[in-house]
């Protein structure tokens, strides 16, 4: 009989798994993990304590920061918080802009993620593939907004910026692309022998769990509940699309994999949608007043973000800046079933299951 | 120009003044926060009087009159109403031309009136200009620019909230199966899709946390969103909760004093609290009884202080 | 065999000049470095997604010699790209004791530069020179690709001129 004793190994706070600066403490008992503990903050930027000396408009470019990869829709939640506060009223052209650009955002993100996930499993093309077609998407945001990742796009009562000429028709040039693109993929990785049975079966939980745990997005959604927010608590202009909610059976990563898949899908069905139904002229802000000051009062709304739930909890004093603004953000939430998931997985599944979870650090630690 | 200058400081109560005298018109503009500062008044028309001589007064009547439509504008955009306003205001010049008369009366009227005027605005749809909140302090000024509409009429009772029967319900809940001063406020928060907005007393908060998992009516199985406010008096712990079945949402709101907050743990009923409790203990010093693993999340271990409360220094000592 | 210097022919020389290089071993020493470069991956915020887009096929940096690298030890330059925390500043500074001589850092993006829009924040430390010695300082929030391929040139440069002349580039 070997006696192995129990080691605590450190997968520290810089490591290759990009998902950015986090750390946990695993201990070990041979290959089996018996426990494993994350430490976060690593991050913590004080978002939070900052935006209360700021007032909205200047509150808009932290949270690109926040969510990084997917930043219009951190944009979208606190612009919506404060419209739905005040009662403004969003144009029609506007409100079509920040559709369209939040639906090419759960692309990008969407990509991202699976580019970074099979990397982290061990296969290295799919990054190249994502990364190259996300330059497009980037190129797009680029022209529409001056940014590639952190765009300030979105201001309470309306966006920044129109639409330069032809940036409709190469956005739905863009989404004929992308679909045969995403067959692509799906040639490449999807039915990849080595990728099923590495993700197959791993990390599974079951509905119950996750809505005792309050995970949200594809993580919720792969166990079989359906619950999009798109859908559910409509906003913006959802209602009018036409589009699935694609839901796993099984909770298990194989099934997040298929559902972020499809997700992608569906993007690019409402995205053709909405460039047909592009409106030709109209406002791109709204009537707002000068000073943005929201009535003394609080208000929680949330969006449907490529990871989950963001969810943005303003309390106001009547003031220009907010009395407390909380951000409730998917990916830390999402996060607290790892510590129970790994218990009994091997060693090897770590990297699997966290990637599957699809967290982004400036969002868990904000 | 130089005129206009000199009345630069005095521009508020100078415009007051200008419209207690003879000019009916400009009065009316100026109403909105003539009604707010009634006090100022009798000083600001000793003061115009010692100022300038019926003379000046005549001549750059035309300039003091876009000083005041200036300041009219500015002001009604200080208090975020929308440029609607300024056709709205002379309206109501028209309106409360009438009214002029009753100019005493009027403003004790209005702030009568302008609660219940608040609370109507409040319900018009989402759309109505910049009136559409439960807020008191911003709801007064909307009810006070139109003095003679919610002088004349009396304002229509507002009609009761879809969700009022939930939140009655709720309410009934708690007081019957938890205790009976389980519930210190209950009210619907309007802007917010009407969310029905519960605040319970810090000692039942446990139990009603589990009457509201468990009870098959209000059946909130899920957790969204745990905040701590830090108000300077008191501090909050709000819950926001789900029935994904029923799509019925609630907001929990548990109050604790300063100097040792402690509110009972929610981690037992919802995982989803767990991080989230941390958080807020960590930021915000608020301790949870009955959390398993209570300690420091988002700060280094040996950090002094928590950061996000009103009474942290707020900017970084090496900025 | 007589060889003489003052009679070689044009085509000589030419072919010479062409062929042979005359330096010092410092030269060439900083000439390899510079043209291998290999970086740490130290992505912390949203530069890291910037860094990583450099890294992918469309600006290339393996055109440049440039492999991510993901244990200190194997690594010659770190590229701090992302806001750095009082917590997490210990450990950049115990990595950056880890990597061998010569090493260099390339400060990316405003967050390491200075502090960045964070600067106000209680946790956030104003800039990675307050930890490690940097080299080139990119600016951006987050710096274009392109723009942290101008850096890595720029830290080729130094590197290439520092090993010719001997100095130390300051300021």
């Amino acid at each position: 009989m070997i006696r192995t004793e129990e080691l605590l190994l450190n997968v520290g706070p810089q490591h290759p798994s990009t998902h950015g600066v986090f750390r946990i403490i695993v201990k070990l008992d041979g290959e089996i993990i018996t426990e494993a503990t994350p430490v976060m903050g690593y991050l913590h930027r004080g978002t939070e304590k900052l935006a209360e000396n700021l007032n909205f408009t200047q509150i808009i470019p932290y949270t690109d920061r926040m969510d990084y990869v997917s930043a219009m829709t951190n944009n979208y939640v606190l612009v919506h918080a404060v419209e739905k506060m005040m009662g403004l009223e969003v144009p029609e052209r506007a409100e079509f802009l920040r559709l369209i650009v939040m639906e090419l955002q759960r692309v990008a993100s969407h990509m991202v993620w699976w580019g970074t996930y099979l990397l982290d499993i061990g296969a290295l093309s799919p990054f190249l593939y994502a990364f190259s077609d996300r330059e497009r998407i980037l190129q797009l945001f680029n022209e529409l907004c001056g940014a590639r990742l952190t765009y300030n796009y979105m201001r309470v009562g309306g966006v920044k910026w129109d639409a330069p000429e032809g940036w409709i028709d190469r956005v739905k040039q863009f989404v004929r692309d992308m679909k045969t693109k995403l067959l692509e993929y799906d040639d490449l990785a999807s039915g990849n022998e080595i990728l099923l049975s590495r993700i197959k079966g791993v990390g599974t939980y079951d509905a119950q769990t996750a809505i005792d745990y309050g995970l949200s997005g594809a993580n919720l959604r792969s166990t079989g509940v359906k619950w999009d927010l798109r859908k559910n608590e409509p906003y913006s202009l959802y209602s009018r699309f036409e589009f699935d909610v694609p839901v796993g059976k099984n909770g298990d990563c194989y099934d997040r994999y298929l559902v972020r898949m499809e997700e992608m899908r569906q993007s690019l069905r409402i995205l053709e949608q909405a460039l047909e139904q592009f409106p030709e002229g109209g406002e791109t802000m709204g009537k707002v007043p000068r000073v943005i000051r929201p009535p003394v009062g609080e208000i929680y709304v949330r969006i449907e973000s490529p990871r989950g739930e963001i969810g943005c909890y303003i309390v106001s004093k009547g003031k220009a800046e907010p009395f407390r603004l909380k951000f409730r953000r998917p990916s830390f939430v999402n996060l607290q079933i790892l510590p129970k998931l790994l218990v009994g997985e091997s060693m090897t599944n770590l990297v699997t299951i966290l990637g599957g979870i699809d967290i982004v650090l400036g969002e868990v630690d904000c | 120009m130089s005129e206009e200058e000199k009345q630069e400081g005095a521009r508020p109560e100078g415009a007051r003044a200008e419209g207690a005298q003879p000019e009916g018109v400009r009065a009316e503009g100026a109403q909105p926060e003539g009604v707010r500062a009634e006090g100022a008044r009798p000083k600001a028309e000793e003061k115009k009087q010692t100022e300038g001589s019926p003379a000046e007064a005549e001549a750059p009547v035309r300039r003091k009159e876009t000083d005041e439509e200036k300041a009219a504008r500015r002001k009604a955009a200080f208090e975020a109403r929308e440029a609607a306003k300024a056709a709205a205001a002379m309206a109501a010049a028209q309106a409360a031309k009438e009214a002029a008369n009753a100019a005493a009366s009027a403003p004790a009227a209005a702030h009568s009136a302008a609660p219940g005027a608040a609370s109507a605005d409040g319900q018009a749809p989402p759309g109505a200009p910049g009136a559409a909140s439960p807020g008191a302090a911003a709801g007064a000024a909307p009810g006070s620019s139109r003095p003679g509409v919610a002088a004349d009429a009396a304002p229509p009772p507002p009609p009761p909230s879809p969700n009022r029967p939930r939140l009655d319900r709720a309410v009934q809940l708690l007081r019957e199966l938890v205790a009976e001063d389980a519930v210190e406020e209950a009210e619907i928060n309007e802007p917010n899709d009407h969310l029905p907005t519960i605040v319970v007393k810090n000692e039942r908060w446990s139990e009603a946390a589990r009457l509201f998992r468990s009870h098959p009516e209000l059946n909130t199985n899920y957790l969204r969103n745990v905040s701590g406010v830090d108000h300077e008096t008191h501090m909050e712990v709000v819950y926001h909760l789900l029935s994904l079945d029923s799509g019925h949402g609630y907001a929990l709101k548990v109050r604790t004093d300063r100097d040792t907050p402690q509110v009972a743990s929610a981690t037992p009923v919802w995982q989803t609290a767990n991080w989230n409790e941390r958080e807020i203990y960590d930021l915000l010093g608020i301790d949870f009884p009955g959390h398993p693993d209570l300690r420091r999340i988002m700060m280094p271990d040996d950090w002094v202080g928590h950061p996000l409360r009103k009474d942290y220094a707020p900017l970084d000592s090496e900025v | 065999m007589e060889f003489d210097l003052a009679r070689i022919s044009p085509e000589d020389v030419q072919e010479l000049e062409r062929n042979v290089f005359v330096g010092s071993i410092e030269t060439l020493k900083g000439w390899v470095r510079s043209n291998s470069l290999w970086p740490l991956t130290f992505g912390l915020a949203c530069c890291a997604i910037e860094m990583m887009a450099a890294g992918a096929p469309h600006y290339d940096l393996d055109r440049f010699g440039v492999m991510f690298r993901t244990s200190p030890r194997q690594a010659d330059v770190m590229i701090v790209s992302g806001t750095v925390t009082k917590k997490m500043a210990p450990l950049l500074r115990r990595l950056y004791d880890q990597m061998p001589e010569p090493k260099w850092v390339i400060a990316m993006g405003s967050c390491a530069t200075a502090g960045g829009p964070y600067v106000k924040s209680y946790s956030v430390v104003k800039g990675v020179d307050q930890v490690v010695p940097v080299d080139v300082y990119i600016p951006g929030c987050p710096p274009n690709p392109a723009a942290l391929i101008y850096g890595i040139n720029k830290l080729q440069e130094k590197i290439r001129y520092e090993a010719k002349t001997g100095k130390r580039v300051t300021g």
